[in-house]
């Protein structure tokens, strides 16, 4: 077995690396940039090298800092992780060479899947579902019309050179086939001046799933089973599932087959993944292969029972694998959420900064039969740099059942503290309680389908809203036991709290009245009965009403409470009921009009400007960067708009409240 | 006798009705609250007693005699929070505006007198068209008998002002003179002039809320200490804050059941300071994850951001804390965060509050802005606020403890009890490359040379071992375990003693 492994990556899949490593009594060696010189991957590595500046090109991408790093530990192998060097041939065959384990394909299968034409024609010839198309001119609408049948309807007619949906026309019938076909011909002439078209299947309702392989240099070669991951947001993937709510058996195993089949005819050894494109009649189609670990692997390990680290590094030693297809189970259902440090009320972007709290929901089992599973790679009080992917941590929910699975997720996010940065969690808490996703009725389109105009946040029904409220009032109770016992009072015996209330909270107001108090519990007037696990300071909140059990985040405003619960964020303000009939005297107050000009808030210089007269700026966008007593302060915009005026030029000395820009 | 007891009950609900409902819904319709509203809300459930209810002006020029309301215009007595005595009063602005009648200030008077008597703090809503103008001179002398009360009661007891309403010309002298003066937006208002008057003699154009409104006075003046959106939200801070003030000097401040573990540990603060010395970080996380429940009411936080001041709790108990905030102007001191900073420690230090300093402070601001405006004096009432302090005070030092500002940042040599410093603090009389551009002045030209030495220096300087070697800093301590040291230490310091050589009183450089 390897002595010790070299991890080239950074993040949590360093982290998840290290720990199968660990596991198997391999010592571990760390590379690190400048940035990440605290990151918990080199804290949980035996030994960490230095490979370089913050910026990945100069660090985690260079294959000779890397090289270097495993002469000096001596180092017997390598594990690339996802991204950065995991599917460069010239890393593999450098390691080659240099005589250190690759934990990964052989260079052959990275170069043949890493080109889109060239794997496709592969995995045309290995048998495997492509999109069926025809690549050749075509030479009139007549002939079209006869590929476009043989394809079979609906058919996508493209521009050869077309982009931005010119030149682009999906076609249900021979009658639009003609039409389509003449209009795309036009269209691309006159905007490309080239005619050229082809056609191709054009897929309905496309789902993204794939199928995860793993082979071994034996000749060994299965499929572990399928993970959807249609949920995604521009390409990237927030929501994964295994196995996928969509597939039957039948299909299942047509594409681990063929994913198979695919892996064998280039000489796979390792893990790696087969994507298919799947359409509303169970249709797949091959896209990509991807000839790596992949980063929403744990899903598969959850509901297969195998580290695919392990296994990685096993067949990387040239060790046969020890289990076959009939091995390969599927028990129960795993989610994974992506939480990344996107702002999803700012058009999900990319929030950067230091993790002031960062609490993930214990690992481990979870009430209800289920396992939570969290991959991270940042702790509390770590840095979340804008050099690398925003990723926070990887959330896994496992249960016997899709539905159980959904609601230990639920639980799990409620429980997830992440504060400092602007992350999704909210996003991901909507989408779990999304009813197409509980029904798994989902496309690669979902999000673009439900949220057209992006995240606002998620409204509760009122019925949540009395819940809270009641939550809220128990927060109140334990508060006001608190301030009863404070020293210097006039009389001995405590004041009794109010028997009446009236819960101001997202727009509602819910009248409770408390018969009893007894610790953490309280009985209400109509019945109702919660328990509360809170002391101040807190800020999650453990409630069980009725029976049911919610855990809420909450943080004290003044007045009132901030509660976060499932996605949804409300204020509610607890009163008497003179203090509730006062409080409807009190004049709404509209935020204050942020005036349309960004000031420098302090005397200094200004180092640079980010943005230029006519740019869009989406709200917490970088716009300038003022230097005073040597520091540098990110100046970002209040809002989205336009830059009408730039009023000043880097190198400026500015004084306070001088205007820089204007926006229109 | 039940006759008797019912003219009783009349009077009262006469008296209770102010100006009357026309009035009543006049001062709704403008988002304010009458004076006994607000005292139903500042004080606890029915624990007000009021005096002088029956209390009218005795006035007869301009036809006053014929208007006589009970009470005269502001409603005073005395009630609890959370069950703790406090004195008020509240001008009733539906009465004759609330101006301030003869009768009307003589109320105010009389429980100024017993508060500070009886150890009690006084809080005063404020929300009065000014003086009573029918009543001429008299008026005037009411207001100065008020203002010599707030100047006798001034360090005796807490006396806090909420603006709710108008508060112009001399009015504002009394406010002026109390420890902290709470504001609400858009309703109240505070000016020795207002704005015709302005527009008469400077040609300025100018609102009432532009020229003396609480986002005015909180963010540019720093006569407001705090500002809220409504009555309601001012009140409900008021009783926050009283939560944190003794009843009188005479007391200690009150205690709260200690909840939070004072041994919590703080991992993240190992990595609150950056790398880079010259990226600022918040420390408003260090205040809160050393407090008790990470609760901190900040004092001025609209204004002169470059510190931070409030009050948490440690082991149940209030701590007053003063904080660089390395996040504005680099957390150096200027004018305005002396002036800030150093009327907080006194407060502290009148009302045996204890106090914490935490520094990262790269100096004083330079410039001619800063130096004819008297930076001088005005840092030198921060010193001297520490420098007279006897309450327990234990510092902390971060990072940046340069110059002059290292001195004044309640250092050991003027009083601290306790002083800290984090492994990253450096203590110096200024930058490495500053002092290195000064030390090696004819070797400015080479650029590789100065680098060296600016290293030299830094590996010298930039620690803080050299203040530890020589006793200035008491302790060098883990990030993670500041609240557990700092609890500790204020723990120790309970008893502590300080005798002052007689005087009458000092002479701070106003």
């Amino acid at each position: 077995m390897f002595k010790k492994i070299l991890i080239a990556n950074r993040g949590e899949i360093a982290c998840r690396v290290i720990k199968t490593a660990r596991r198997m009594g391999i010592g571990t060696v760390a590379v690190h940039s400048d940035a990440d010189a605290n990151a918990l991957h080199v804290q949980m590595a035996d030994e960490a090298v230095h490979i370089g500046p913050a910026a990945a090109a100069q660090s985690y991408l260079v294959i000779d800092k890397i090289l270097d790093a495993v002469r000096e530990t001596g180092a017997d192998a390598v594990h690339p992780g996802y991204g950065f060097l995991s599917e460069n041939k010239a890393f593999a065959e450098a390691l080659e060479q240099a005589g250190v384990a690759f934990i990964g394909p052989p260079s052959g299968a990275i170069e043949a899947m890493g080109d889109k034409i060239t794997s496709k024609k592969l995995a045309d010839k290995a048998g495997v579902s492509t999109v069926p198309g025809h690549m050749g001119l075509i030479a009139d609408a007549a002939e079209a019309v006869r590929i476009a049948a043989g394809i079979g309807y609906p058919v996508m007619i493209k521009a050869s050179a077309g982009g931005g949906g010119k030149g682009m026309r999906i076609a249900w019938n021979d009658e639009e086939t003609r039409e389509g076909f003449r209009a795309s011909k036009s269209e691309a002439a006159a905007s490309f001046g080239d005619d050229r078209i082809f056609i191709e299947k054009f897929v309905t309702a496309p789902r993204h799933i794939e199928i995860q392989v793993l082979a071994d240099r034996h000749g060994s070669c299965l499929y572990l089973n399928e993970r959807e991951c249609s949920i995604q947001r521009r390409n990237q993937k927030v929501v994964e599932e295994a196995p996928s709510p969509f597939l039957d058996a039948a299909t299942r195993k047509a594409m681990g087959e063929q994913a198979c089949a695919l892996a064998c005819a280039v000489g796979y050894a390792s893990a790696g993944t087969v994507e298919f494109i799947v359409d509303g009649d169970r249709n797949f189609y091959f896209l990509e292969m991807n000839t790596r670990l992949q980063v929403e692997h744990p899903v598969t390990e959850l509901i297969t029972g195998i580290d695919l680290v392990e296994q990685m590094i096993r067949v990387a030693q040239g060790e046969a694998l020890s289990f076959g297809q009939k091995d390969v189970r599927i028990d129960g259902w795993a989610i994974e959420n992506r939480l990344y440090a996107e702002d999803p009320y700012r058009g999900f972007l990319p929030s950067t900064g230091r993790l002031t709290r960062y609490r993930p929901p214990p690992e481990g089992e979870a009430p209800g039969g289920a396992v939570l599973r969290n991959d991270t790679g940042v702790y509390e009080g770590a840095e979340i740099s804008v050099h690398y992917d925003p990723m926070i941590a990887k959330l896994c929910a496992w249960a016997p059942t899709r539905a159980a699975a959904i609601e230990a997720m639920r639980d799990a996010l409620d429980a997830f503290e992440v504060e400092g940065i602007g992350h999704n969690l909210p996003f991901v808490a909507a989408v779990m309680d999304h009813p197409r996703f509980v029904a798994g009725e989902i496309t690669t389109a979902f999000i673009e389908e439900e949220y057209p105009r992006g995240f606002g946040g998620v409204t509760l029904e009122a019925s949540a809203l009395t819940m809270l409220a009641r939550v809220a009032l128990g927060l109140s109770a334990v508060e006001f036991d608190r301030k009863s016992a404070i020293t210097g009072q006039l009389r001995a015996a405590p004041r009794p709290m109010a028997r009446h209330w009236e819960v101001a909270i997202g727009g509602q107001h819910a009248k409770l009245g408390i018969v009893q108090r007894e610790g953490g519990r309280i009985t209400f007037e109509d019945g109702c009965a919660m328990v509360l696990d809170w002391m101040p300071g807190r800020s999650l909140a453990r409630a069980q009403i009725d029976g049911r059990s919610l855990t809420v985040k909450v943080a004290p405003t003044g007045q009132g409470w901030r509660l976060r619960w499932r996605g949804a964020e409300v204020t509610a303000c607890p009163r008497g009921l003179r203090a509730a009939e006062l409080a409807r005297l009190m004049p709404e107050k509209l935020p204050p009009d942020t005036s349309r000009m960004l000031l420098c808030p302090m005397p200094g210089l200004l180092s640079r400007l980010e943005v230029a007269e006519g740019d869009a700026v989406e709200e917490g966008q970088a716009l300038a960067v003022v230097e005073a007593m040597k520091m540098e302060n990110t100046l970002r915009a209040e809002r989205r708009g336009i830059v009408r005026k730039v009023n000043c030029a880097p190198g400026d000395s500015l004084a306070v409240d001088e205007v820089i820009l204007e926006f229109e | 006798m039940k006759d008797i007891l019912e003219k009783l009950q009349a009077r009262r609900e006469e008296a209770w009705l102010g100006g009357g409902q026309r009035r009543i819904d006049a001062q709704h319709a403008k988002g304010k609250l009458t004076a006994r509203e607000r005292l139903e809300l500042l004080l606890d459930e029915g624990s007000f007693e009021e005096y002088d209810t029956y209390v009218t002006h005795r006035c007869t020029d301009f036809g006053m005699q014929d208007q006589k309301v009970t009470g005269d215009g502001v409603v005073t007595g005395w009630g609890t929070i959370n069950g703790r005595m406090v004195y008020v009063f509240a001008q009733d602005f539906t009465v004759f505006g609330g101006s301030l009648s003869e009768t009307h200030a003589q109320k105010i008077c009389k429980i100024m007198d017993k508060a500070v008597q009886n150890g009690a703090p006084v809080i005063g809503l404020n929300d009065s068209g000014g003086a009573r103008i029918q009543e001429g001179v008299a008026s005037l002398g009411g207001y100065a008998d008020v203002f010599k009360r707030n100047v006798t009661a001034s360090g005796a007891i807490p006396q806090i002002s909420v603006i709710m309403g108008p508060c112009a010309g001399g009015a504002v002298y009394s406010p002026a003179m109390t420890d902290f003066i709470f504001m609400v937006r858009d309703s109240s208002y505070m000016f020795v002039t207002g704005p015709d008057v302005v527009k008469t003699v400077t040609n300025e154009v100018v609102t009432a809320e532009e020229l003396g409104g609480a986002a005015t006075h909180a963010r540019v003046s720093s006569v407001a200490d705090r500002a809220f959106d409504n009555d309601m939200e001012a009140l409900a801070e008021v009783r926050r804050l009283v939560d944190f003030l003794p009843l009188s000097a005479r007391e200690a401040p009150p205690c709260l059941p200690a909840i939070d573990d004072p041994d919590r540990i703080e991992p993240s603060l190992d990595t609150l300071v950056p790398d880079n010395p010259n990226m600022p970080y918040d420390m408003r996380e260090l205040v809160t994850k050393i407090a008790d429940c990470g609760e901190f009411l900040e004092i001025q936080e609209e204004f002169a951001k470059n510190i931070l001041t409030g009050f948490i709790r440690l082991e149940g108990s209030p701590v007053g804390v003063v904080a660089n905030q390395p996040m504005v102007l680099a957390g150096c001191l200027d004018i305005d965060s002396a002036r800030k900073a150093a009327r907080f420690v006194r407060f502290c230090d009148a009302f045996n509050i204890p106090i914490l300093t935490l520094v990262d402070v790269p100096g004083f601001l330079p410039g001619t802005a800063q130096e004819y405006g008297g930076v001088i004096k005005h840092g030198a009432k921060l010193l001297f606020a520490y420098g007279q302090a006897t309450v327990p005070m234990v510092t902390v030092i971060t990072r940046k403890a340069y110059g002059g500002a290292y001195d004044v940042m309640a250092s050991k040599h003027i009083g601290a009890d306790v002083n800290y410093a984090w492994p990253t603090a450096e203590i110096a009389v200024m930058g490495a490359r500053g002092a290195t551009e000064i030390l090696y002045r004819s070797e400015l030209g080479d650029a590789a040379r100065i680098a060296a030495r600016t290293q030299e220096y830094e590996e010298r300087f930039a620690n803080p071992f050299i203040a530890a070697e020589r006793g200035f800093i008491d302790e060098v301590i883990m990030p993670r375990s500041t609240r557990r040291r700092v609890a500790r230490a204020f723990a120790a310091l309970r008893s502590k003693r300080v005798e002052r050589p007689y005087k009458k009183h000092d002479n701070i450089p106003l």
